[in-house]
């Protein structure tokens, strides 16, 4: 154990905390319904819902990105908040296959 | 350098000035406040340079302040005394914990109730432990010499603890007495600026104040109590350069005099050592063997030092000027403790001067006169205390 | 790491105070000192070792967090690093309105630079739900318990807009968790301006206010949409700008799904809460102006 002058801790090593295994249930995305707003980002309490780059499209002449939201299901805590602001309903939230019955 | 006849709170002023520090904090309270108008002043007149100086709402909001501006890498100092210190316990003990060599002036004051305004070490006691380095200066010589070595001790990478200058109230602050004055080159030479190991900067965003879980908090408390025990080498290294430097031997973590031969050794801390040691000279005159001890480091306290010096004493004067209430005087309970298996040396305490009560000579004379001559059983007693009759109303 | 504060945080799922703060420090993005007193923010992101900030932090005290701001901006300012970022304050309801009031008001009077953010759960959540000045009447908390005798909460939610508003504080506002995009816009208006600046967010409470988690967002909306809520913008003063309310929501709608205040509709004095929270709804909503 290191003990720093003062208790001073170095930047994100909350990282070391994986939360993923709070919640009862997981987010899952229907990218068929998600149109990469960016809604569910912006609200994540905990940083693990991210629009990433899927493909490209072209929209009037011009390469667009096509982006869809991801979950890091590393520290995702279940909360559902993502599914609930959905403006597409495109998240739902399913029951953990461990607490399954 | 030049010598001229100043007063206290000019002195500790002018050397606080010369060390440069980056935020002054403070809020009045007498007989602290002259300090910090000096230094006001010199911030009026465009004297400080860059540093921004600031009046708190409170004590507490100052020694916060000072906090933030530590934390962020500046060189910091306030000046507070008896109830302004208490309101700041909170904010020291943390500060301490964070290990920020914050620099203050505490001039020593009673606490109320009653309330008073007048000098004793009751408020600066309050604060013995927590984790703030104490050093009693006796007058204001000392107490200028001593501002630009605290910074040095406490800025020290192997001590980072924020450090009080105690000086008496009113006894040292608005007392008038030649004082040699530093150059500011002497002080630069001495003192480099300050440059913290870690600091608050977008650079490397740094997590401070972390709290602690049982799993790690001990050892926190651990490496505050190495750092404190380190600074006394730190100090004695210091101390030494600063003799060499300005040729003013302050001592090491005490100072003593007569103590080769002593039997009877007297201690005592602050203003009050100019006075004793008058009392312990006419003694020795008189033939007795009587030696002087001032407690010049209070906090890390002097063990070994002690030791070494009480070895062959017979009796030991302790004056306090200030009372654990339920026990018995501070640093008597303090020297007892290093000295236990160590000495064997009965202990005499005596409380003298609280809330300004005047200590005249006769009575430090009689109270070490009365001990020689096996009048006084060991233990504490209040000295210069009035006949009374304690009523309800 | 777009919002400076990382995962692994130990927040209640569905806590609302990392959404404020992600939002605020991606409108900095990233350029800024932050301070936050002893509360539920800083016990779930500053374990020793485990700091889910990627900003500049420090905690001091439970009531001290406007003088360690201060002290931070006299000295970037003293040792000329001031280009070096904003510094913010993240403070919770009862560290700003209650025990760090007077350090508040300090800082707020010598105007400092520093952008202070009380982030309003309405009591001390971190402890579990005890009261504190901005606890709106009617509440259960553990402190001011609904009783045979009392129906939780006497007495009134502290106005901590008027009180920035009498130091002279340029930049006053208030905003919720539920409108993120409406916290960026004040954020990076509130430091174009010299001085202290004052957002209230609020903040809704998972534990204290007996919700499920993934309501954080409705409840929040619910408090806006009942004028219970209002969302208010002052520069140097003067109301600049208000959230409007489209079809303002009987007050009961926003009490009824939250368990601090479910007590109020069968208590004997709960009609009369219910009434006067409704009657603080109309008054906030004729004074702002809220109904659109």
């Amino acid at each position: 154990m290191k003990i720093t002058l003062g208790a001073v801790s170095k930047p994100y090593s909350a990282l070391k905390m994986k939360t993923g295994d709070w919640g009862t249930h997981w987010p899952k995305v229907d990218e068929e319904l998600c149109t990469g707003c960016g809604t569910c980002e912006m609200f994540c309490p905990d940083m693990c819902i991210e629009l990433v780059k899927v493909g490209e499209e072209e929209v009037n002449g011009k390469i667009k990105e096509i982006k869809k939201a991801k979950v890091n299901y590393d520290y995702c805590k279940g909360c559902g908040l993502c599914a609930e602001v959905c403006p597409t309903k495109a998240i739902k939230m399913e029951l953990k296959e461990i607490y399954k019955v | 350098m030049v010598r001229k006849v100043v007063r206290g709170f000019y002195a500790v002023a002018y050397a606080v000035k010369l060390c440069k520090p980056a935020v002054i904090c403070a809020y009045p309270i007498t007989p602290q406040t002259e300090i910090v108008e000096n230094l006001a002043a010199m911030y009026a007149n465009g004297e400080l340079g860059n540093c921004r100086y600031i009046t708190a709402e409170s004590e507490f909001g100052a020694a916060s302040i000072l906090v933030g501006a530590s934390a962020t890498g500046a060189r910091t100092f306030t000046a507070t005394c008896s109830q302004g210190l208490i309101l700041m316990s909170e904010v020291l003990w943390n500060a301490a914990g964070m290990r920020l060599p914050i620099v203050m002036v505490i001039a020593n004051r009673a606490l109320s109730a009653p309330l008073s305004i007048w000098n004793d070490h009751q408020d600066s006691m309050a604060m013995r432990d927590a984790g703030v380095i104490q050093v009693y200066v006796e007058n204001n010589q000392e107490a200028h010499d001593m501002i630009p070595q605290a910074y040095k001790i406490a800025e020290n990478r192997s001590v980072m603890l924020p450090f009080m200058v105690c000086m008496d109230g009113y006894k040292l602050t608005h007392a008038y007495e030649p004082v040699d004055l530093l150059e500011q080159e002497t002080v630069d030479n001495f003192l480099p600026p300050y440059d913290p190991p870690i600091k608050l900067t977008t650079k490397d965003p740094l997590t401070f104040g972390c709290y602690a879980p049982p799993h790690c908090y001990m050892e926190f408390r651990v490496v505050m109590q190495r750092a404190m025990m380190r600074a006394k080498k730190v100090m004695e290294d210091v101390f030494k350069e600063w003799a060499e430097l300005t040729g003013r031997n302050w001592g090491g973590l005490i100072a003593t005099d007569y103590m080769d031969d002593a039997e009877i050794a007297v201690v005592a801390m602050g203003s009050v050592v100019g006075l004793i040691r008058e009392v312990v000279e006419e003694m020795r005159k008189e033939g007795k063997k009587v030696g002087l001890v001032k407690i010049r480091s209070f906090r890390p306290f002097p063990t070994e030092d002690l030791r070494k010096v009480m070895k062959d004493v017979e009796k030991i004067v302790v004056f306090e000027r200030a009372v654990s209430f339920g026990h018995e005087g501070p640093v008597a309970i303090d020297l007892k403790s290093a000295l236990f298996g160590h000495c064997n040396a009965k202990v005499y305490s005596f409380a003298v001067g609280l809330g300004g009560r005047d200590i005249p000579k006769d009575l430090i004379r009689r109270c070490i006169n009365n001990v020689i001559e096996g009048k006084v059983d060991e233990g504490f007693h209040f000295e210069g205390v009035k006949e009374f009759e304690e009523v309800i109303i | 790491m777009k919002f400076f504060f990382s995962s692994g945080h130990g927040a209640c799922p569905g806590c609302s105070l990392p959404i404020a703060v992600k939002n605020v420090l991606y409108a900095l993005e990233g350029k800024c000192f932050v301070v936050n007193p002893t509360g539920c923010l800083e016990i779930i992101s500053s374990q020793y070792d485990r700091s889910a900030w990627g900003v500049p932090y420090i905690h001091s005290l439970f009531e001290n967090a406007a003088a360690v701001a201060a002290g931070i901006e006299a000295a970037l300012k003293a040792l000329k690093r001031e280009d070096e970022g904003h510094v913010v304050v993240f403070a919770g309801d009862g560290a700003t309105a209650d025990i760090g009031v007077g350090c508040l008001s300090g800082m707020f009077d010598r105007n400092h630079d520093v952008l202070y953010i009380c982030l309003d759960n309405e009591a001390y959540q971190n402890t579990g739900n005890q009261q504190s000045g901005l606890t709106p009447p009617g509440s259960n908390t553990t402190t001011t318990p609904a009783g045979k005798l009392l129906p939780g909460k006497v007495g009134k939610k502290k106005d901590m807009v008027a009180f920035a508003l009498a130091h002279g504080v340029p930049y006053v506002a208030t905003a919720s968790v539920a409108y993120p995009t409406d916290i960026r816009r004040k954020v990076k208006r509130a430091v174009e301006f010299e001085g202290s600046k004052y957002i209230q967010i609020h903040c809704p409470c998972v534990t204290g206010w007996g919700i499920n988690s993934n309501e954080t967002i409705k409840v929040a909306k619910l408090a806006v949409e009942t004028a219970l809520y209002p969302i208010v913008e002052y520069e140097n003063g003067e109301l600049v700008r208000v959230r409007k309310i489209k079809e303002r929501k009987p007050v009961e709608e926003y009490l009824k799904i939250q368990r601090r205040f479910r007590h109020l509709f069968k208590h004997p004095k709960g009609k009369e809460i219910i009434e006067e929270l409704q009657r603080i709804a109309d008054e906030n909503a004729k004074r702002f102006g809220l109904d659109a």
